[in-house]
Formats: structure tokens, sequence, C-alpha cells
């Protein structure tokens, strides 16, 4: 328990992912691999402990502290699990041995209710404050220690020099305590095998073009596609069922029931989930309908229906075929296709540009055809791999729309950049009953410089009219234009538009705040 | 007579009727007893003040030399009589000339020990156990999830963190009386005799402890120039500064700065991570829970007064207890948690 302890000591404090990071490495290489696995399930939360839930807890801090001192304390403190582990008597000698992670969990896990009561009187008597914490957090679960599952998955793949992809995409076989996957990392036994399970595979992702890189590129050796405005998607269809997953890796079926139905063969494809039919596109704000809802009802799979646009394919049958050329991988996908002829499924269609101007006049006039968002470069020979690779992938997309605006708010950004205000929201002109004002219309917290950061900082302290717990007021008077990939409709927001992925372009020190742009301005703008 | 009927709270502070004297007053007065030289406590613009030499000198180091029209040295344990009163100041052990002031008047005894501690501090005399019929107690850590671990200990976890990170630099919040050069002197005191750098804030006071033969080894102003030499200089080393600095662009350009506040509010991890500390230490110049009730043991009086804090929980433990306990309802001593600890 005590390495464990210091780890999320650590990690509560660790203001950056780095500094997590290093602690998680720190302590994967210093564990013995049964407490770590347990250690790895608790933080990733895939850690269960039947009986041993908030109530017992209580119960166990009231047999030993006066339920007046119980009640201030909890009151002043907040936690529950901190509360008990401070109030919790101390014994007055220091536990010569440590109680190892894996002996807690198996004994906890095999005991009656009565048993694990009795258990974990026991431990809170033999641990010190900061390991009766561990202990309680890890048994009440949500250890709020601000490590998610692929940052630890991460941590793994550094501390073990293994790529995370490979990692990742073994992961959803495995469960705690990771014995197999130890074995692996250690080198002392064969990586786990997916075969006829429907597991996640990584993705191959593309860099942004550059104008530098449009010299060393022959378009004839790319293949061209458009660049579909919707989510990336995987559908794996295996012996044990079909599967769709996110971008991350995370299972969205549940959300989708129409496209995980089983189909004829199985195989991996990568593709754009949209929404609406392969003839007639619904718009992003459709498909956002579909994102948010963790499950959808008959009707809803008829008023707002999916469909995937698919533009690779990773495995057919028993055949991993990441590692042919894509010209080759595109013949078999459109014979895969072919094949399934489901109406839930189609090709993205490629796209032909003999140069570069007709190419950068496709991508211009993508704007009008709505959905589309830029062009995908592909190298005709590459094979499928993780993640990001130089030279083989791009995404060339269509310029961003610009939109003068006026800073509202700030709020302090997280990490390296807690002690600034980093994170802005601005506004645009609208005419009201009350004369004409400023309405939010977005935030955004990168495209400018760390001098520019600096700057902005100072601006935001010396110009605050009021704050709201982190928020400060500023005055309206810094105009930046914005830049942003697209502007659509929506409820949600008070001023009815949303702007995808706002960002600095520059900041206006010089502009008069009432010269920056309306709301119908930005209306106007809406694809 | 009872103790109350001639010591009792007024709109200015603690009044003892007999000497026409506040103890801590928070306004101006004619006449006062000061504890020690924090800045809830001691005032200036008082006509006539009575404390350690150490606090004056600390008062004038704050305020000028002509904080009071009249200044009265009290040393520790040399009783003077003032009036029908004999009065006596004894270490108090919470900072440098901290004292709790030992009232005798009329056949009774008064100690009010202003903020004291009993747990391990290089700086300052240990506090002194004195019989007395009414003990007025601080309760500014009185919760019993309050249980400060030893300095040492603290000072030994920052140790084992920081060469872990041999390139950050650690900057450390402290109170700049008494918390600052007991952080420096457990420092000195673990083995620690590389330079420590100062904020500007610090500087005044520490030079002060020194020159009351308080060693705190290689002080230095943090470097003028800035740019890579003086981050280079920084690398690995100890920074102390005021708490306010934590968060601020000050604090920033220190080089990859892991940020350590010395404070017994870190007990509590919400707390510290509030205040966006990375290394909490858990170093407190007042008395934990079971350090307040073993010095009422010790004490043993016949009535207990409490104080600014935590007041419910203690007075709930000393009835428990069968001690007589009431709160003494000091107006303008409620504390923001987190401002002095």
């Amino acid at each position: 328990m005590r390495d464990f302890a210091d780890l999320l000591e650590n990690l509560v404090f660790s203001p950056g992912r780095n500094a997590k990071l290093a602690h998680l490495q720190n302590w994967l290489l210093k564990t013995d691999s049964a407490s770590r696995g347990y250690g790895v399930a608790a933080i990733t939360g895939d850690l269960a402990l039947p009986y041993v839930k908030g109530k017992m807890i209580r119960d166990l801090a009231q047999s030993t502290t006066d339920e007046v001192l119980f009640r201030l304390s909890y009151d002043f403190v907040g936690d529950l699990a901190e509360t008990v582990s401070l109030l919790w008597p101390q014994s007055g000698v220091e536990t010569p041995e440590d109680i190892h992670l894996h002996d807690v969990v198996e004994t906890l896990q095999a005991s009656s209710r009565s048993e694990a009561e009795a258990y974990m009187r026991h431990l809170l008597d033999n641990l010190t404050q900061t390991q009766r914490w561990a202990l309680l957090k890890m048994a009440t679960g949500g250890l709020r220690v601000g490590v998610s599952a692929r940052l630890m998955r991460v941590a793994l793949a550094n501390a073990f020099e293994t790529p995370v992809e490979e990692i990742e995409e073994i992961w959803p076989l495995l469960s705690p305590p990771y014995e197999a996957l130890f074995a692996w990392l250690e080198g002392k036994a064969e990586k786990p095998n997916a075969e006829g399970r429907a597991v996640f595979k990584p993705l191959m992702l593309a860099h942004p073009l550059e104008d530098k890189d449009q010299e060393k590129i022959s378009l004839s050796d790319y293949q061209m596609e458009w660049k579909w405005d919707g989510a990336r998607v995987q559908l794996v269809c295996a012996k044990e069922g079909v599967r769709l997953f996110s971008r991350s890796g995370d299972d969205i079926s549940a959300s989708f029931p129409e496209l995980v139905s089983p189909l004829p063969i199985e195989g991996v494809l990568d593709g754009e989930l949209l929404a609406g039919t392969p003839s007639q596109l619904g718009s992003f704000n459709d498909l956002q309908q579909r994102l948010n809802r963790k499950k959808a009802s008959q009707k809803l799979q008829e008023t707002q229906p999916v469909f995937i646009r698919c533009y690779d394919i990773l495995q057919q049958n028993d055949s991993d075929l990441r590692h042919l050329p894509l010209r080759e991988r595109r013949l078999i996908l459109e014979s895969h296709l072919a094949l399934l002829s489901s109406e839930k499924l189609d090709i993205s269609a490629l796209v032909d540009a003999s140069d570069w101007s007709e190419l950068d006049d496709l991508r211009l006039s993508c704007r009008d055809e709505g959905l589309i968002e830029g062009i995908m470069l592909k190298r005709k020979d590459s094979p499928y791999q993780i993640g990001r690779v130089t030279g083989q992938w791009y995404k060339w997309k269509r310029n961003p729309l610009f939109a003068d605006v006026v800073i509202m708010y700030a709020q302090r950004g997280h990490g390296r950049r807690s002690s600034q205000y980093s994170d802005f929201t601005f506004g645009a002109w609208q005419e009201t009953s009350e004369g004409r004002q400023l309405v939010p219309v977005g935030k955004a917290y990168s495209g400018f410089t760390d001098a520019e950061l600096k700057q902005l900082d100072k601006f935001v302290r010396q110009h605050t009219t009021s704050r709201f717990g982190p928020v400060r007021e500023v005055e309206q008077k810094l105009v930046i234009e914005a830049a942003f990939d697209s502007i659509h409709l929506s409820k949600r927001h008070k001023s009815g538009v949303a702007m995808r992925f706002p960002r600095f372009h520059t900041i206006r020190w010089d502009k008069d705040p009432e010269e920056a742009d309306t709301l119908e301005t930005l209306q106007n703008l809406v694809s | 007579m009872d103790v109350s009927q001639w010591a009792y709270p007024k709109a200015a502070g603690l009044y003892i009727a007999p000497l026409d004297a506040y103890i801590d007053p928070i306004r101006p007065v004619a006449r006062a007893l000061i504890t020690h030289g924090h800045a809830d406590h001691a005032r200036a613009g008082h006509d006539i003040v009575y404390a350690t030499p150490q606090t004056l000198d600390i008062m004038a180091h704050r305020y000028g030399a002509d904080f009071a029209k009249t200044k009265v040295a009290a040393p520790y344990a040399q009783p003077f009589t003032l009036g029908d009163c004999d009065i006596e100041f004894i270490s108090a052990g919470h900072v440098l000339g901290s004292a709790q002031i030992v009232i005798h008047y009329n056949g009774k005894t008064l100690i009010a020990a202003g903020d004291y501690k009993r747990k391990f501090d290089p700086t300052v005399r240990p506090f002194d156990v004195r019989p007395c019929d009414v003990f007025i107690t601080e309760a500014t850590f009185g919760l019993p999830v309050f249980k400060h671990p030893d300095p040492r200990d603290e000072i030994a976890k920052l140790q084992k963190i920081r060469a872990r990170f041999p390139k950050r630099s650690c900057f450390i919040g402290a109170y700049a009386l008494g918390k600052a050069q007991r952080v420096i002197s457990l420092l000195r005191q673990s083995g620690y005799d590389a330079p420590i750098y100062l904020h500007g804030a610090l500087q005044t006071l520490c030079h002060y402890y020194e020159s009351q033969d308080i060693a705190l080894g290689d002080l230095r102003a943090l470097p003028q120039k800035t740019g890579s030499g003086a981050t280079k200089e920084l690398e690995g080393q100890i920074i102390i500064g005021p708490p306010s600095a934590i968060g601020s662009p000050w604090a920033n350009r220190l080089p990859d700065p892991m940020i350590c506040f010395a404070s017994g509010w870190m007990q509590v991890k919400a707390r510290a991570k509030q205040r966006a500390v990375e290394i909490p230490l858990i170093l407190s110049d007042h008395a934990d829970w079971d350090d307040i009730l073993t010095t009422i043991e010790d004490v043993n009086p016949a009535e207990i007064w409490v104080t600014h804090g935590n007041e419910d929980a203690l007075l709930f433990e000393l009835a428990r207890r069968g001690r007589k306990a009431q709160a003494l309802h000091m107006i303008g001593f409620e504390r923001i948690t987190g401002d002095e600890g």
C-alpha cells in the first residue's frame, strides 16, 4: 500500500501531464507486478470491490469517532475518504511491514460483507494516514487524481518502451491484475492475441499539409479523397460480434444500434460517421444529436439516421491487411463493401486532380458542398501504420473563416498555464431592446505566442471589472481576429451559433471594439 | 472574585480591567499587552506597548520605530508589577518572541496563551507550562482531523521529492515571520547547506532572526539579472517567498518550479489543491488538536476560554472531558481560513 499511496498523493498534487507521467512510470517500474496490476485498475476505474461502500466506511468511522466531531470534521474536509483517514486513531507503532496492495484487493474480493468490514478495520488500524486515504479512495471508487485510462496506458508505454498503440490494441482483451500484459511488456510472454475478438485497432492519422510540403509531394503518388466533416469511427465485425469504436477507441456501439447488426463478412473498417443517408447527407448538427446520446430509440434511428462512409479496410476475415499498400487495400475495400451491400455503409469517393492548382480549386469549392472540410492526400503505397507517420497522409483543410470579436471573459489555464489568464470568451455585437450589446459567440485558448499570452494576461489583470469564481469579466475593449473552421446554428448557445475549433489569429490592439463584427455577420457565415 | 469579572472581551479586544489594558487589541488603545508580532495581534498606534524585546523589535521592523509612544520590554520569565497585578511573559513556542501573558490579580491567575505550539521548532523557546485558574487557548486547528506530523519528517519528504527532480527549482511559500525561518532552520538541521534564496519580502525578518543568534546559513537574494544565466543559477535550488507569490508570474519565472506551501492547512488535500500547491508541507506554528488537548491537561486550569478558530469541536470535546470551557467571542479575530497558520 505504501508505494501506491505515495503515488496517489503525488498524482493529486502534480500540476501537469508530464509530472503525472513521471510519477506513474516511476511507480510502475518499482512495484511488484500483482500490486501494480490492481493499482492500474484502480486508476483506470476497472477495479471492483464489492461491499466496501460509503455506508460501510461511515459506520466504521462512527465506531471510533464521536458523531458530532465526525460531522464537524466532515463539514470542514468535504471528502469522506480523507476525513476518515485523518480521524482514524493512529496506532502507536509504525507498521513494520508493508501490506501489499494485491493482498488487500484479493482479500476484499474474496470476503463476505462482514468479513470485508472486519478486514477494513484491521487495515485502517495498521496503515499510515496517507495509506488509509488511498485505501478509502480506492474502495469508494473515483480516485479523482487527474489520470485518465488513456494517460495510464501512455505511462505503461513509456515505462516499458512499447508503442502505446500496441497497448491500446490489446487493452480490451485484458482484465485486472493484467498479468498477461505485464508478462508481455517485460518480455516474458507473447503479446496477448486479439484473434476472433472485436477489438479496436489504433488509427492511422494525417499531418496537416503545409506550404513547404507541396514541393516534396508528387501528386501522382497520392490518393486523394474528400475530408468529411463527421466523426471518425472504426467498425469491427468479428466472431464475437460487431462493435463501433470512436476515434479514441471508446466503444460507442450502444449509441448506434443500427450500425452494429451482424454482417456477412468479418473485417475492420475505417471511416467517417455521417448524419443522413448516402444520397442525402445531414448536417454536423444532426450528427451531434446522435453523438450526445448514450442510447438511441427506434424513433431516433429513423428521424436522425446515420451511416458510415468508409475509406479504409484494416482486416478481412482473419487476414490483417495493414501491411499492404493503400492502393491494394482500396481494391479490397471496394469488393468488401460490394459483398456487404449494406445501406448503412458506402465508400468515400476518390478525388481527381492532375496538379496543385486544380486541387486547390476543389479545396476552395468544398465549403459550398457542405460537410466537406478539405482534401485528404494519402500515399498510394502507404501501409496502415499507427499514429501520425511523416510523409504518408496529409489533410489539406479548406481555409478558415475569420471574425473580429471582443474579449469578454477570461479564465486561468491548466498545468503550465495555471498562473496565467489563457482561456478567453469573446463576443459579437447584437442589437437588443436595451441597445447594442456583446453576446458571447465562442471560446479560444490557442493561437497566440507565449509573448502574446503574457500581454493578454497583463491585459486581463489590469482591466478586470468583476469576478465570478474563477472567471474574470474584463472591459470590453480588446478586439481579436478569431479564426474558426466553420460555424453552425446551435440551440444550446445564447447567441444561437457555435464555432468549430475557434482560435486566436491576430490580436487587434489597435482596433476600436465598436468596429467588431455583429452576430448577424456571423450568422451569414453559417454553412 | 471571578476572573471573568476583571478580564472580558470588549470591542477593542480582551480587556484587563485592573490594568486598564487590552491584550492584542485590534485598534489603537492607551495600553496594550502584545503576545507576538503577527499582524493580526500586533498593530501600530497604541500609546504604551508591553511585549517581549523581540516582539518590540519585530513591530519596529514592520511599522517603523515610532509604532507606539512608549515601549516596555518584558523579557521571558521576569515578573513585574503593574498597578495591582503581577505580570509575567513566558514562552509560547509560536514564533520568535511569542509569549503567553500571565496575570495574577486578587489571588487568581489568568494565562492568555496567544498563539502557541508544542512541536519541534529550532527557532523558538519551547512552550512554558504554568498552572493557572483560567487558560485562554486558541483553536485555529481545533478539529480532530488536524494531527500535524513531525516537522522533520515533512522536510525529509520534501528532500526525497527534490532528489527525483534535480533540475527543478523549489519554491516554498512560507509566512514572513516565523514560518520562513523555521523552514530554513529545519532544512539546515537536516544537513542541507546549499544557498537558500529569499524573496525580498522575507529578507528583513530573516536577518533579524540571525541577529538574535538563530543561524540560518547561506541566504541570498534572487539574482538581479534575468535570462538563462539566472535560470541556470536557480536550477535545483530552494527559493522561499511569501505564500502570496504562489501562482504569481513571479514564481513562474523560476526554472520549472515545484510549488510548496508550508502551513498547517496543508493537511487537507483540497485546501492544498485549491492553492495549486504541488508539495504541501504540513508545518504549523499552531498547536494541533492533540496538542491543544495535551496542553490543557498539562496546564490543568479550572476553566478554559476558547478563541479564534474552530471553537465548536474543541468546546464539545472539553465538555465531554468534564472541563469547564466557553468561547471567548472576540470581535475582529475571526480568521479567514488559510490566512496565517
